[in-house]
């Protein structure tokens, strides 16, 4: 009961002397110290919730991709011959052209922003759809490559350097395909005239999605298949 | 009783929408921080008997080796031979007390209970940002602790390789034995990452987005600040983990090499790993404790905190130096002396933010009219269990000391000064502090005092004397010391360890009651029963859905306006100005 109590006595004192004294208060030294009384109303957050959490979510992809790598390269920086004599190299030309597929899939992913932006639900269809062709076509091609890899005879357990490509490129591939799986929801929603130009966070927030994987990829890439 | 407070704040009118929940979504499948909250409460504190009981068989075979442990004849082989341990069952038994203790008793009871429930009330938020992501980060949490537990249940036994499942020893089956058991540890806490990835986004993206109306970050309250912290520890380390635990998982089902020599593999790899995510997690348990104890001691000392900003400035500060760290674990396996001693000099930094938190706690006291209560108790151990276990560590961090005391009980006595002496008795403070506005009654004081002072003397009791056990050279998670000639004349030493953890364990059982007891038969408590001021407890106790009734807090001052001039009273709540009343007394 103890906060209730503060005011009353004080003021009752400060209304006796108002009779004699003129009710000038000069400005005490602390009070220029002291915050405004009213604080300012509050503020519209800077990144809404939806896109913060996306990208906290992105920031631990981000630091899991960061540990396998590391394991990658703790072999990759000690190993003389890479790759190890007798094992296959990793398909160049094909993964050249795979990564131009995937990195424009990011360009098409960009105009399917846009579009919801300025409203134009067709726009935004044919951008979700062309990304997500894209999307598959680059899983499908990684696939067929694997194949061949597989046959060649480089697998999971052939050694280190099977161990990291097959997991680093294939959580990679786990994530695409996800996102792919992410993309078509995204796709069928706005077929029913999900989203407005002003209401679209599932489609930014997919957006974010897939730009961390696109832009994940040229980073294996490099690593990986060039290095 | 606040309402007739000078300048209550008035936030924007919200109307909480109030809807009668059936049972299920009320206690069971609740999007309701405070519900959360409680259920991860619940959650650790089942842990905790579990972890506390599998401490005391650990402790009753190092004293009496394979001799019967009372009660426990009906346990069938191959766990127990006629009621005493086989060495096997053992290693599961001290690999899974760790296991219990870290992940899912500490974690969940500082983090997730807490967390959860202090966040969004003490920022003055109605609920978290993503209410069914928290309802799914507590059930991820509560199956991942199923099936950590079902792991004792399958042939082979449970994960024996110590709770930092050193590769190659846990890489392959035929080292110890242990199939699945190994596999089920990995599963349920790459599960466990999950769940806690749930909540640190939520709890980073509350603190940012969701703080009323004048609460600015150098207003928020110092256990908010350690919770803020140690969601990006989490969100940041815990991946790098669960990147360890599915090479391990491959490595174990899948035959890839990443931790095995024969294939090239690299068994340091693990540590680094691990450890990387590991010394990050030693300040994700102690941060929370850190917090809890800046709020009690400011309470209950009615002093402002000593340096406030100080405190929020060496908890980033420590966050950040954990990155850097790691190796100061990995002395011992094999490194470059040069990276050993950079180790070395980032982890003696760490004693000057720890210094300065030290300091500042004592500075709080210094002068005070501290008033003794239960709370208080455990927060005033803390801070002297905390100084015990930070010195005992500056001699591990120091690379030729740690040659003669790595893998010894000198470990094993540091690391439950911290976590037992640190996060639990952060534990119990934050219970006791915090059990009105959970649960709306007062926990019995003579109880609480009672479970203080014999939990404090006990703990003392048991882990005091592991130091000179392991100065004698007493290497730890040992079957057998007797096997040893050089420890024989240390037995003694062990039998009274023992003697005291089992005192340790009984004297738990006041805590326990009092709880319970409480829990159903407690005083009523009034909303503000500590006069406290920060924003929780301008809620009633307990908090109906939505914390506040239309309106919103809002804040005027910061969290530890105790004793202040010019106000009659002496505290002073951050909803309310200073500025009337010295207009007043004028």
């Amino acid at each position: 009961m103890a906060g209730g109590t503060v005011a009353d006595p004080v003021l009752d004192e400060s209304g006796l002397h108002l009779t004699e004294v003129p009710p000038v208060v000069p400005p005490s030294p602390h009070e220029a110290d002291l915050p405004p009384p009213s604080p300012p109303p509050r503020k519209e957050p800077f990144v809404s919730n939806a896109r913060l959490g996306m990208l906290m979510f992105l920031a631990f992809e981000a630091m899991f991709f960061g540990g396998l790598l590391g394991a990658f390269l703790v072999f990759r920086l000690a190993a003389v011959h890479w790759p190890p004599p007798g094992q296959p190299y990793l398909p160049g030309v094909v993964t050249w052209i795979n990564t131009g597929i995937l990195l424009s899939s990011g360009v098409t992913m960009r105009r399917a922003l846009r579009a919801i932006r300025d409203g134009n639900q067709s726009g935004l269809m044919n951008g979700l759809g062309v990304t997500a062709l894209l999307g598959a076509i680059f899983l499908a091609v990684q696939g067929g490559e694997w194949v061949r890899l597989v046959r060649y005879g480089l697998t999971l357990t052939s050694g280190t350097y099977g161990s990291t490509f097959y997991t680093l490129i294939g959580c990679h591939g786990v994530h695409v395909l996800g996102a792919v799986v992410w993309l078509l929801v995204i796709l069928l929603q706005s077929a029913r005239y999900r989203f407005t130009a002003r209401d679209h966070v599932g489609v930014q927030l997919c957006g974010m999605y897939w730009t961390f994987v696109v832009g994940l990829w040229p980073v294996l890439f490099g690593l990986v298949y060039l290095y | 009783m606040a309402e007739s407070a000078v300048a209550v704040g008035t936030g924007q009118a919200v109307h909480v929408h109030h809807e009668e929940l059936g049972f299920w979504r009320t206690y069971v499948f609740s999007t309701d921080h405070k519900m959360i909250g409680r259920q991860f409460l619940f959650l650790g504190l089942f842990m905790m008997i579990l972890g506390g009981l599998l401490a005391l068989m650990i402790r009753w075979q190092l004293a009496w080796p394979e001799t019967q442990i009372p009660g426990l004849r009906w346990v069938p082989e191959p766990f127990m031979y006629d009621g005493a341990m086989g060495p096997e069952f053992y290693n599961a038994v001290f690999t899974m007390h760790a296991t219990i203790m870290i992940f899912f008793v500490v974690m969940p009871i500082l983090v997730g209970c807490f967390g959860n429930f202090l966040i969004p009330l003490m920022i003055g938020a109605r609920d978290m940002a993503f209410p069914v992501l928290n309802m799914l980060s507590f059930w991820v949490g509560a199956v991942s602790g199923v099936i950590m537990l079902a792991g004792f249940f399958v042939p082979g036994g449970h994960a024996a390789g110590g709770w930092t499942a050193y590769a190659p020893l846990t890489a392959v089956t035929q080292y110890t034995g242990v199939n699945w058991g190994q596999n089920i540890w990995c599963i349920s806490l790459i599960l466990l990452g999950i769940s806690s990835l749930m909540g640190s986004i939520n709890y980073i993206t509350t603190i940012i987005n969701m703080r009323a109306p004048g609460m600015t970050f150098f207003r928020l309250p110092l256990v908010i600040w350690s919770l803020f912290i140690v969601a990006i520890l989490l969100l940041l380390a815990l991946p790098v983990l669960t990147s360890a635990l599915a090479m391990l998982l491959f490595d174990r089902m899948l035959g890839t090499s990443f931790f095995l020599p024969a294939g090239g593999g690299e068994p340091l790899l693990w540590q680094h790993l691990f450890w990387f995510f590991g010394h990050p997690e030693v300040y994700v348990l102690i941060l929370p404790a850190m917090g809890v104890a800046s709020e009690v001691l400011s309470v209950f000392a009615r002093k402002p905190i000593f340096g406030y900003r100080a405190m929020a400035y060496s908890m980033i500060a420590i966050a950040f130096l954990s990155w850097i760290v790691w190796g100061h674990h990995m002395f011992q396996s094999g490194m470059n002396p040069a990276l050993a001693t950079s180790f070395m000099v980032s982890t003696m930094v760490i004693a000057v933010p720890s210094a300065i938190k030290t300091f500042n706690w004592l500075g709080t006291l210094w002068g005070g009219s501290i008033r003794f209560t239960t709370p208080m108790l455990h927060g005033l151990a803390f801070v002297s269990m905390f100084v015990i276990g930070g010195l005992s560590g500056i001699f591990m961090a120091s690379t030729p000391v740690d040659i003669f005391i790595h893998d010894t009980y000198f470990i094993v006595a540091h690391i439950h000064y911290v976590v037992f002496g640190g996060s639990v008795f952060g534990i119990f403070a934050a219970i006791a502090y915090w059990f009105p506005k959970l649960f709306g009654r007062m926990m019995n004081e003579t109880l609480g005092k009672i479970h203080f002072w014999l939990t404090f003397l006990a703990f003392n009791g048991t882990f005091f004397p592991m130091h000179i056990l392991g100065v004698g050279g007493h290497m730890r998670r040992i079957y057998n010391p007797m096997q040893y000639e050089f420890l024989q004349p240390l037995q003694p030493v062990n039998v009274f360890i023992t003697v005291s953890a089992l005192v340790l364990g009984i004297v738990q059982i006041p805590f326990v009651i009092n709880f319970f007891w409480s829990l159903f038969a407690g005083k009523k408590a009034e909303r503000n029963p500590w006069q406290a001021n920060t924003l929780e407890w301008t809620a009633p106790s307990p908090p109906p859905h939505g914390n506040w009734g239309d309106t919103l807090p809002v804040v005027y001052g910061g969290p530890y306006e105790y004793s202040p001039p010019g106000v009659s009273e002496d505290y002073l709540p951050q909803t309310q100005s200073r500025v009337p009343h010295l207009a007043a007394a004028h």
